[in-house]
């Protein structure tokens, strides 16, 4: 991320509801499906999630960095990438793409 | 509390642990754990009775999980298991191993990571990274995984990592630099006047003899070796077997001169038991000569194989020998391979086989 757009992501960071893919919060102890974080966009708010839950980062997204090729996140509908910004109040969903056998 | 025998069974969906008293007759299973992650690797450390299960998810990507309870509960971490930024991210862990204190996990793309805090957090050996033969590594089958990991519990500076199909390599200074280990393997996939490179021999398995320095056995794509000088050289060991292919290797616990093999029928004729009979090959003299194991194994319409980390012996006497298949099936031996039973059946593909003796 550019560092304009993580200025501008940061200045207009508010709190989001974010829904956690069952597979993913059953990963971390004491993660409910639900919850909401201050966060600007998604990448600030993939960081958020990991401040509450450490290691969640690491599940989400690769170190390309970008959001793992089977996992979704999909802001307001539409699939979302970690550049997209997030508007106060915006509903955020984490989940698991069709994969495997 | 009597001793008794566990052992970890990685599959492609969680890892399973048999287990049962120190005569081996009878056997519990239960799992899966690792919340059905593909696991293609665990071991655990017989002091503590921690046990790791490296693995790789397709939704969440590689990580080592850990249990402190002998499997009850588990916790699981990748921090620091990781390639700098830009890079191709680490996808699996495809091999662990432990020695004083240290863990090490293998992982694909092909490298090596260490960790001091038993599997917490996780550090970046790249001196493998910086071999000059690294640009020219091409994956085999499976990927470019390094799933041969064998640090010499005798000499904290050694430490032997085998590479599909990058080759063996060696390193005496702890993994800051390293040589190739691959004179006297074949490569039968390149042209006939290039058989015998430096690098690029797809080895499928390599283990340390115990009791004997510079003693290694290694399974390769292309035959079966021992090497008496620390991987430096290699001899073929082959006369005697059914094919030179097939994937795990199992040292014995305390004999250096007896190793037990699962010979394939051949690397293009279907990769399974030998006219479909299953066989376990045991030498007692370092390769020299050969016997096959049957009894108890199924001896028609075995279409089944073994992976490269799917076998393993146990620390009694007599050794146990187990082995898991591509269908799911654990066998096991309380008497150095004399005999077998299924000790489970229908479970998920096996990738591993380790055991544990625990107090």
């Amino acid at each position: 991320m550019n560092q304009r757009s993580d200025s501008a992501a940061t200045a207009n960071a508010g709190e989001v509801n974010v829904t956690l893919a069952a597979p993913l919060a059953d990963l971390f102890p004491g993660a409910p499906r639900r919850t909401s974080v201050v966060a600007g966009n998604v990448d600030h708010m993939v960081d958020a999630l990991n401040d509450k839950w450490p290691g969640m980062r690491d599940r989400i997204c690769d170190t390309t960095p970008k959001i793992r090729k089977h996992m979704n996140i999909f802001v307001e509908g539409e699939r979302a990438t970690l550049e997209t910004p997030l508007a106060p109040g915006a509903d955020v969903y984490v989940l698991t793409a069709i994969s495997g056998g | 509390m009597a001793d008794k025998v566990l052992v970890l069974v990685g599959t492609k969906k969680g890892l399973f642990i048999a287990e049962s008293d120190t005569a081996r007759k009878d056997w519990s299973l239960r799992g899966p754990y690792c919340e059905h992650w593909p696991i293609n690797h665990a071991i655990a450390d017989p002091e503590t009775g921690a046990i790791y299960a490296g693995g790789g998810s397709e939704w969440f990507g590689p990580a080592v999980w850990k249990s402190d309870d002998l499997g009850e509960t588990w916790s699981h971490s990748s921090e620091g298991l990781a390639y700098e930024e830009g890079k191709e991210p680490v996808s699996q862990v495809w091999s662990l191993a432990r020695r004083n204190g240290t863990l090490y996990a293998g992982v694909q793309p092909a490298g090596l990571f260490s960790s001091a805090d038993g599997g917490n957090s996780w550090s970046h050996m790249d001196g493998l990274q910086k071999h000059p033969t690294r640009p020219d590594w091409n994956p085999g089958g499976a990927g470019l995984i390094l799933h041969s990991l064998v640090p010499d519990p005798d000499d904290d500076g050694r430490i032997w990592v085998g590479i599909s199909a990058a080759g063996v390599f060696g390193s005496d200074d702890g993994g800051k630099t390293w040589e190739t280990r691959n004179k006297g393997t074949r490569a039968d996939f390149m042209p006939e006047d290039q058989r015998y490179p430096e690098f690029g021999q797809c080895v499928h398995c390599v283990v340390k003899a115990p009791g004997m320095k510079d003693r290694l056995y290694q399974q390769n794509h292309c035959g079966m070796y021992r090497s008496d000088d620390a991987g430096k050289s290699w001899v073929s060991i082959e006369p005697g077997l059914p094919s030179a292919f097939g994937f795990p290797a199992a040292a014995h616990p305390r004999d250096p001169d007896t190793l037990f093999l699962l010979p394939l029928n051949g690397d293009s004729v279907g990769r399974y038991m030998p006219d479909a009979a299953a066989a376990v090959y045991r030498t007692r003299d370092a390769g020299e000569t050969w016997q096959d194991l049957r009894n108890g194994l199924p001896q028609e319409n075995a279409y089944f194989g073994v992976l490269r980390q799917a076998m393993a012996t146990d620390s009694l006497d007599k050794a146990g020998v187990y082995f898991g298949t591509g269908g799911g099936a654990l066998y096991a031996s309380n008497d150095e391979g004399d005999s077998w039973v299924a000790i489970a059946e229908h479970l998920p593909a096996i990738h591993s086989v380790e055991t544990v003796v625990v107090g």
